[in-house]
């Protein structure tokens, strides 16, 4: 099924007139910078989702907060779409512009606002690096925690829209659990303060709302988040298996022990040799899972947990438990981690990568349903998996070179997610539903469940003018796709009318 | 245990009931956070028959529970299993429910350094005012599939739908803890904390009485025994930090009326109107004092008051900025159209 917005299956978008806007644009609003010839259009025409580009109407890459409130005001007058962006990183496409849309970037709010230590908050505009963000930090001792392995690129505003993780999950939390306050623009031009420098603040908690809802709710201004002091020490064991099953019960063993690593990973022998192959991060390529825990706190702490896990992991039935010697060791043990996705990208032309949740006890059931569902589409699965938080990262290889590979890793892909629901997890733990879900949403919820979901947007955007078609499928699309995958004998929304 | 029951289409039927005949409800557990908020005019929701833990997985570091479990019973299970919820909400009553918890969202003295209610929140079930039982988030750590309806439910006071059921995410209890009574004032104390925030030190509760400044450290022994090294002081009861979190100190008296703040944690010691207790390391504090002017004072300052005791003010949450409760109440217009959840519970205006 085409992922490009359809108003067939995705509703009908208002009709703009390009010529009109651009126009009333620059009367209202002469010093913002537009751009609308088709040439400096095209860099803008996907996010970190590629297969999936849609040229955008017009991009406006305002520099004041002023700028896209009166921007928002007037297209909320004139019924124009807005999909505002940050740095584009995204991989589920929550940033894929629209035809008849503006496409609002907001990378040029760049700028560290302040930094407190005593209060141990950071002040930032949206387009701040994630990276960045703990660079500055680092002289007071303080650094952010959520740390998605896009950080180098990614930005904060774009961390909030999707709720981004990372691989410290586990134990320092989400975006969620790291952000103070929010200022934020309505599609009407209002602006908004949610949350507070304290750690709560009165009325319904918006903050968390906002947070992860790609785009449909507000555009992110402002973004005010919690330092932490940076661990004293961090220590890494590497683990190699001779079954995926083993490392899984070792990681349920770990946890069971009632140890919080600071990391969790595990990549199986397809992840591990592309990883050795590109980093020779001295993985051991013979095995058939790894395990990288991290400890990290404080010295004498993490000195009697690296022995408790020591043992917990050779009682599992680990051939072999390493301990980073030191930080350069430690760090390339990560940098194989860290390097997983490209490493893997050089095995074929393209790699898909999904983004499911599971609990972690059906890892071992899950992973052997990815290999057979692989075998039967005819492409291969490397996994790699944030084992402490259950977040799966299946990467499907491909050519979309090849006539229809393209559709098999999507089709597979789909499959892939809908298992993850089947056995109780979710279609995405940090990379958003954005366009590339759309689908996998009718199998996540039902009716009434996305009937709630749009009258939370119904409250914030009555219009849909901002990034339709993104997070949240129409009923229509969600027929016209049960249509398409029935399990079980069984229809999704047999209450629903087959188009 | 005995009693368990799901009891979800029962409620259902009510919340029909209720939308036919277009009467609000006032939904309750125990009724031991009924002090807080304005009084609901309203059939009474009954969540405690609708009982029990549905999913415990220790190794799996998530609890399912329904909305009309006790809390003690949840945290009896945990406890068994040598976990806890970090965020150690108080119950206020013996008989404190699971659903109660997470409808106030008020979480205790470890808040600041583990997270509120709220952030452990992963999934729940619920009642929507269009009379569905619904399913939100889930019991795996990381699920950003849709709006977070589950984390908006946490400190909603029953607003916007009956909570039927949780997911919580639980962790292991620290290996040792210890607490300690250090003796200076509360400039002191505040500017210590600041400094020691900055540092990798096991604290995980902090509260000044005016005289002393009092703090939990937990963690490995090593970081332990090393940070009371660092802080002498006196050893205390650790039982301390259940009786400020249950509001058992001799500070809760009755008397005047009793004040929340919370406030940034960087705002230094406050000259405030009546005698306060400083918990949090600084971002919330207890006010007890017959002055009017208690939200002025809070919102200058960047926070914000509750008034804990019942019936004192008209507004016992702090009033919202105009722009702001519009979308509450489109929100509130959008989830419950009948107006049929807690009307005014929270605020007269939804």
């Amino acid at each position: 099924m085409n992922i490009l917005y359809d108003e067939q299956l995705d509703g009908p978008l208002p009709k703009v007139d390009k010529h009109a806007l651009l126009t009333a644009m620059q009367a209202r609003i002469p010093d913002l910078e537009i751009l609308h010839r088709q040439e400096d259009l095209k860099p803008y025409e996907c996010d970190g989702l590629s297969a999936y580009r849609t040229t955008p109407m017009l991009v406006v890459l305002p520099r004041r907060v002023e700028q896209v409130q009166a921007l928002l005001k007037l297209c909320h007058e004139r019924h124009v779409p807005v999909v505002a962006r940050g740095a584009g990183t995204g991989l589920s496409g929550g940033a894929l512009p629209l035809e008849s849309g503006v496409l609002l970037v907001m990378a040029r709010f760049n700028q560290i606002l302040h930094i407190d230590p005593d209060a141990r908050i950071a002040r930032l505009q949206p387009g701040v690096r994630n990276l960045a963000i703990s660079q500055a930090a680092a002289p007071f001792g303080l650094y952010y925690a959520p740390d998605p392995s896009s950080q180098i690129a990614c930005s904060i505003g774009g961390n909030v829209a999707e709720n981004a993780g990372g691989v410290h999950c586990l134990k320092y939390g989400l975006t969620v659990h790291n952000l103070l306050q929010l200022e934020i623009l309505t599609m009407e031009g209002e602006r908004l303060t949610l949350g507070s420098e304290a750690l709560d603040s009165p009325g319904l908690d918006l903050l968390a709302l906002f947070t992860g809802s790609e785009g449909l709710l507000g555009v992110i201004t402002e973004v005010a988040v919690k330092l932490l002091p940076r661990p004293q020490v961090a220590r890494v064991l590497l683990a190699s298996f001779d079954s995926v099953d083993k490392a899984g019960r070792a990681v349920a063993e770990i946890i069971g022990a009632g140890i919080i690593p600071g990391g969790l990973e595990m990549m199986d022998n397809l992840a591990i040799r592309a990883a050795e192959d590109f980093i020779h991060a001295g993985y051991p390529v013979d095995a058939e899972a790894i395990l990288l825990c991290e400890l990290d706190g404080v010295e004498a702490d993490v000195h009697d947990d690296c022995e408790r896990v020591r043992e917990v992991l050779q009682r599992a039935g680990a051939i072999e438990v390493r301990q980073a010697q030191d930080e350069a060791e430690r760090l390339r043990f990560w940098a194989g981690r860290k390097n997983a996705f490209p490493a893997v990208g050089r095995l074929a032309p393209d790699y898909y990568c999904m983004d499911g949740t599971i609990p972690r006890r059906a890892l071992p059931e899950v992973l052997q349903r990815i290999a057979s569902l692989g075998a039967e589409h005819g492409l291969r699965v490397a996994n790699v998996f944030h084992a402490g938080d259950g977040n799966m990262h299946p990467l499907i290889l491909f050519d979309a070179n090849q006539p229809g590979e393209l559709e098999r890793a999507e089709t597979l892909g789909g499959k892939i997610l809908e298992l993850c629901v089947q056995v109780g997890g979710s279609i995405t733990g940090e990379h958003g539903v954005g366009r590339e879900k759309i689908n996998q949403m009718c199998a996540q919820f039902n009716s009434d469940e996305l009937n709630l979901f749009r009258a939370v947007k119904a409250a914030f955007d009555p219009e849909g003018l901002l990034n339709p078609g993104k997070n949240i499928p129409t009923l229509h699309r969600c027929a016209e796709f049960g249509a398409m995958h029935i399990h079980g004998g069984q229809l999704p929304f047999p209450e629903l009318e087959r188009f | 245990m005995t009693g368990d029951r799901d009891a979800s289409d029962r409620l259902l039927e009510q919340v029909n009931h209720a939308r036919a005949n277009a009467t609000p409800l006032r939904i309750q557990g125990s009724n031991s956070k009924a002090f807080l908020g304005q009084e609901v005019a309203g059939e009474v929701l009954d969540t405690r028959e609708h009982r029990g833990i549905v999913h415990y997985d220790p190794t799996e570091l998530v609890i399912t529970a329904r909305a009309g479990t006790p809390l003690r019973e949840l945290l009896a299970a945990l406890d068994a299993a040598g976990q806890q919820l970090p965020c150690e909400p108080p119950a206020f009553g013996e008989d404190a429910t699971v659903g109660g918890m997470i409808a106030s969202g008020l979480s205790g003295p470890r808040r600041p350094w583990a997270g509120s209610v709220r952030d452990f929140v992963l999934g729940t079930r619920m009642i929507s005012g269009h009379g569905a039982l619904l399913r939100f988030g889930g019991e795996v750590m990381k699920n950003v599939a849709g709006y977070d309806l589950s984390r908006l439910l946490a400190g909603s006071f029953g607003c916007l739908g009956v909570i039927t059921e949780v997911s919580l995410k639980v962790l292991p209890k620290p290996r040792h803890g210890l607490s300690i009574r250090l003796e200076m004032n509360s400039a002191e104390a505040l500017g210590k904390l600041a400094e020691w925030g900055r540092q990798p030190l096991p604290i995980s509760a902090a509260c000044h009485d005016g005289n002393c400044l009092h703090l939990r450290l937990e963690g490995g022994e090593g970081s332990v025994s090393a940070a009371r090294q660092r802080f002498g002081g006196e050893v205390i009861d650790n039982q301390y930090w259940s009786d400020l979190n249950e509001h058992r100190l001799a500070f809760f008296d009755e008397g005047q009326p009793l004040w929340r703040l919370s406030l940034p944690n960087h705002i230094g010691p406050l000259n405030l109107p009546g005698t306060q207790l400083i918990d949090w390391a600084g971002a919330q504090r207890w006010l007890k004092t017959d002055a009017n002017t208690v939200q002025a004072l809070a919102h200058e300052v960047g926070g914000h008051a509750t008034c804990y005791s019942h019936g004192v003010t008209g507004t016992p949450f702090q009033p919202l900025a105009p722009a702001l409760l519009r979308y509450h109440r489109q929100l509130k217009a959008q989830l419950d159209p009948l107006g049929l959840f807690n009307p005014g519970r929270m605020y007269p205006e939804f």
